[in-house]
């Protein structure tokens, strides 16, 4: 009890502590700060779905582009908190019915399937400004600043975390890894398998398109090249994977390290990032094969710290 | 006019059953994810373009230099990055995952290699540029050549699967990894040896369409994605189903192009592979697995 | 394992020290040795075609020729090497916001080049200005050029917009179709891309005023291969013109399949990529009468001094449209910074009331934008020379109908 307490504090503290930091900095660090944040929440996000279902999810720039998208379009007709609302709805929607149609994929088809479904609805975009409306390119005149937008996604990582903790501790987050585990097993003993991994994909694609939503007024500009980036569910992916999926803070700690070592290997090698970053990739899949977090645990209790910390506790090598 | 979109979208489709067969090969035997796929081919496209321009090499006779150096490469690069993954996988099952995160490193390596040496321009040239009648349509020779090529691979190398006793070596390994070895199968060469077939085939598609289509080095994921959607839509692991779905997607873009309208062509290849994978969740050709 | 954790835990604190010491404000000015001239562009993804023919070469040609000559000049006679700052933005928007705010406050360049493409001005351009550094956005067609120069006054917008494009080529037709050489109908098609789009929304009310029939028009996404489809629909129509607002790789792949089909229009344009050099050598004379964007004076002694240069410097030549638009451009910076020294108000000043005397001639910006462009250009015996506006300067003649493809070598 007393633990948790003072977790719940050391929670609130770090993250008043975070917030308070684009003071100090300039509007570099500012950005710095607010596309690690972007990162951590999508890789978040991601892995709320991802981590326990072993779902691997190529669609996470179908709903960053989603919310991208309806700020552009709502941008000069509604008030900014409603827009925000709208992106959550229309996120909700379309994750509710993609949601709906997957459930029956499973593995590598399931994989392959979310990047057929992110590459469609940018088609489906682009053929709909192109001949509906006539533009291509919607330019996002919001008085928003670097800052706000940090805040904004800080205030969403931190509900993203949240709610992965206590998903963890409840009823749905056992039901999870069962079906991690064994779907057979979990369907036998009585799991409404399609009902959580529905609810589950409906709320981490929801927080996706909110940080699409968010960030894109930075841009100005938005066209469906530019907001439905493949990249983005690249490195999402990447990050979650790297920092170990199945673990609350796994995707966090993928995040903040790899962002750095992008913005890093690009200020310093910018014709030589892409060889660097491909051998460090590689090295890290022989080095660390299973994450970040799960060598950084390793590393302690070798070291002889006090065990595990209060977080649900990984399947750590069976899969 | 029905003829010409016919065959024109059968051509078209036999370039993308041409990139898909050396990906289904490598998911389905040796079971590598392999992201860097369509950067392999970009690299042996470059390649034929350099015989072509600096040593006046046809990409034909290019072909032939470069296929031994493709499945030396495919096969070095299995016993150098795969083999350690793959070994290692016996004990926590994580090839998959390993494989994407260790081929996406591969991807930004051969990218990143390619930009330094090639920098980022389009690179484009023409051969056997001539239109040839067929049916009453024409079509330019050098993709009726791929379109040749990839009926030729396909129907080799599904006659040997399926007729030789290295075939069926291939397909027990492809079927029951873990099985194989008991009946005096080494999976582990069989695994190398279809990565390198593999390699060698994205190699064979790379030739190709450096002669009609324009390349820069950041195209590679592009040609990755459309042919991880024809594996996906035959089926992992299926020859046969990669060429008809191949051949499929090609005709759907082309009618979609001349019937209903050009800008619909990527999102009816989708929707159509979206519907397959719906219809028969583990491709057209493929078997359920659970 | 063990060993390996605290080495990577170590080096990745590193990294974190090495950025949080970036965060720490910048040594205190000394005695100046250098101009920083800073620049994030595409050298890597999706835009990295453009970028690396039309900018980045121009860029380095104009950094090298500046410091071989001992360094950009200042207003008292004395002289400062160019120290250049780049970063790749990877062909994403939110990397080029970031390495912008980078440059302009981890750097403190004394000036920053525009990146490559209209979507990554319009994004960096709220920062340009925030710090008030003067934005030479060349690579970037739009036509809400005066609306942003005016939203942003520190950014100059120097690549036309798309109706200016789409009016000349409609001048041209119009003639040809007076002259009776072709007739008034027209076949269209465009990438649905900002670019395409943009151009074909122009084009089609221009066309409808010049008294034009669009028998075929139709838009098609980026990325597609195969254009039998559409060259033969364009080809059932009666129309003698085929126009196509098209991306490199699709031109390239037009021409082919144009080519293949035997598919003969009298007028034949096509959009970017048409003006590459790279373009002249995969068709050689198949090139010949062409038409497209842009356009370069060829009979201009300077400009084609500067075509030897890039081509002896960069190894290649540079395009015919915004190669030489760009390399003016930072002429027209060195001449500001000789004339009023490094401050970055007064060169924004400058820049938008000076004029300036450049490789393409003497240029003076209007509401901070360029308006004494090439709009339209054809290739005529080896080189893609300018047509429109038919009354500056150095325009040539636009020669029709475009000679039948010749059978392949």
């Amino acid at each position: 009890m007393v633990r948790a307490l003072l977790a719940v504090i050391f929670f609130a503290g770090a993250l008043a502590a975070l917030a308070w930091l684009p003071t100090q900095f300039g509007a570099y660090g500012v950005g710095l700060l607010l596309g690690m944040t972007g990162y951590v929440t999508l890789a978040s996000a991601w892995a709320l779905f991802s981590g326990p279902t072993r779902y691997v999810s190529l669609a996470t720039v179908a709903f960053f582009g989603i919310g991208a998208y309806t700020v552009a379009v709502l941008s000069e007709t509604l008030p900014y908190p409603l827009i925000l609302l709208v992106a959550a709805a229309v996120g909700l929607c379309v994750a509710l019915v993609v949601g709906l149609a997957t459930l029956r994929l499973a593995g590598v088809y399931f994989v392959i399937f979310t990047f057929g479904l992110a590459e469609l609805i940018r088609q489906l975009v682009t053929w709909y400004e192109v001949n509906i409306t006539g533009t291509l390119g919607r330019y996002i005149f919001l008085p928003i600043s670097g800052e706000q937008i940090y805040w904004q996604l800080l205030a969403l990582a931190a509900v993203t975390i949240g709610l992965g903790w206590w998903i963890g501790r409840s009823r749905i987050g056992l039901a999870l890894k069962v079906i991690g585990d064994d779907e057979v097993v979990a369907a036998h003993v009585g799991i409404n398998i399609a009902r959580v991994k529905l609810a589950l994909f409906a709320v981490s694609a929801t927080i996706i398109t909110l940080v699409g939503a968010i960030q894109a007024p930075r841009w100005t500009y938005v066209e469906p090249s530019i907001v439905f980036n493949p990249t983005i569910s690249f490195l999402t992916l990447i990050m979650a994977l790297l920092g170990g999926a199945n673990r609350l803070w796994g995707p966090l700690l993928g995040a903040v390290p790899l962002f750095l070592l992008f913005e890093w290997l690009s200020a310093n090698f910018p014709n030589h990032y892409s060889i660097i970053l491909g051998l460090l990739f590689i090295a890290i899949v022989f080095v660390m094969p299973q994450g970040v977090l799960a060598m950084v645990e390793r590393g302690w209790s070798r070291v002889g710290q006090r065990g595990r910390k209060a977080e649900p506790a990984g399947t750590e090598a069976a899969q | 006019m029905p003829t010409t979109a016919i065959v024109s979208g059968l051509v078209l489709g036999g370039t993308y059953a041409l990139i898909a067969m050396g990906l289904t090969l490598q998911y389905g035997i040796s079971r590598i994810m392999n992201l860097a796929y369509g950067e392999t081919i970009i690299f042996f496209a470059f390649a034929a373009f350099l015989l072509y321009s600096a040593f006046g090499i046809n990409p034909i006779a290019g072909l032939v230099l470069l296929l031994p150096l493709a499945f030396a490469f495919g096969y070095l690069v299995y016993g150098v990055m795969m083999q350690p993954l793959v070994r290692r996988s016996a004990r926590s099952g994580n090839l998959e995952v390993d494989s994407i995160l260790a081929t996406f490193g591969l991807l930004f390596v051969i990218q990143g290699v390619m930009l330094v040496f090639f920098g980022s321009n389009y690179t484009s040239y023409n051969y056997l540029n001539v239109g040839v009648n067929v049916l009453g349509a024409t079509i330019a020779a050098n993709r009726l050549l791929a379109f040749g090529l990839a009926v030729l691979i396909g129907g080799v190398l599904y006659l040997a699967l399926t007729r030789t006793r290295w075939g069926t070596t291939i397909r027990a390994v492809a079927v029951a990894p873990q099985s194989a070895p008991l009946v005096g199968i080494d999976v582990n060469r069989t695994a190398r040896f279809a990565f390198a077939l593999g390699t060698m085939l994205a190699a064979s598609g790379g030739v190709m369409i450096s002669m009609y289509q324009t390349f820069t080095v950041s195209m590679g994921v592009i040609f990755t994605m459309k042919a991880l959607v024809v594996v996906i839509m035959g089926g992992l692991g299926n020859l046969l189903g990669a060429l008809v779905a191949g051949l499929l997607l090609g005709l759907v873009e082309t009618f979609v192009a001349t019937y209903i309208d050009p800008g619909l062509t990527l999102a009816a290849t989708y929707l159509i592979f979206l519907s397959v994978l719906l219809w028969r969740p583990a491709g057209l050709f493929g078997k359920a697995t659970r | 394992m063990g060993m390996y954790s605290r080495r990577t835990i170590m080096c990745a604190l590193g990294v974190a020290v090495a950025m949080t010491g970036a965060w720490a404000p910048g040594a205190a000015a000394e005695e100046r040795s250098s101009v920083k001239i800073g620049y994030a562009i595409s050298k890597s993804g999706a835009n990295a075609g453009g970028a690396g023919i039309t900018t980045i070469p121009n860029y380095q040609l104009w950094v090298k020729e500046v410091n071989e000559a001992g360094g950009l000049e200042l207003p008292d006679g004395s002289r400062l090497p160019i120290e250049v700052v780049e970063y790749d933005d990877r062909s994403s928007s939110e990397e080029v916001v970031r390495a912008i705010e980078r440059l302009a406050t981890q750097d403190e360049v004394d000036f920053i080049l525009a990146p490559w493409g209209t979507g990554f001005n319009l994004a960096a351009a709220p920062i340009f200005d925030r710090f008030g550094y003067p934005q030479l956005a060349i690579s970037s067609v739009t036509d809400r050029a005066p609306e942003f120069a005016k939203r942003w006054p520190r950014s100059f917008w120097l690549h036309g917009g798309g109706s200016d494009y789409a009016q000349a080529l409609v001048d041209i037709l119009a003639k040809a179709a007076d002259q009776g050489t072709i007739n008034k109908q027209v076949a269209m098609i465009s990438v649905a891309e900002g670019f395409g789009i943009d151009l074909v929304n122009a084009a089609r009310p221009a066309f409808e005023a010049a008294g034009f029939e669009i028998v075929y028009d139709r838009t098609y996404p980026p990325g597609t291969t195969d254009f039998t489809p559409m060259i033969n629909e364009a080809a059932a129509t009666d129309a003698d013109s085929f126009i196509a607002f098209s991306y490199p790789p699709d031109t390239f792949a037009l021409t082919q399949q144009a080519r293949v089909a035997n598919y003969n229009p009298k007028v034949l344009y096509l959009g970017v990529g048409t003006q590459f050099p790279s373009y002249a050598a995969a068709n050689g004379e198949n090139a010949e009468g062409i038409m497209g964007l842009g356009g370069t004076d060829v009979s201009n002694p300077k400009v084609m001094e500067y075509r030897k240069r890039h081509e002896e410097v960069i190894g290649a030549g540079p395009d015919y449209w915004g190669s030489v638009v760009t390399y003016s451009v930072l002429q027209m910076l060195q001449e500001a910074i000789k004339r009023v020294g490094l401050d970055r108000g007064a060169v924004t000043e400058e820049l938008s009331t000076g004029t300036f005397e450049t490789v393409v001639g003497e240029i003076k910006l209007q509401d901070n934008q360029l308006r004494d462009m090439w709009w339209a250009g054809q290739w005529q015996d080896g080189h893609f020379v300018a047509l429109a506006p038919a009354d500056r300067p150095g325009a040539s003649e636009p020669r029709l109908p475009k000679q039948p493809w010749k059978p392949a070598n």
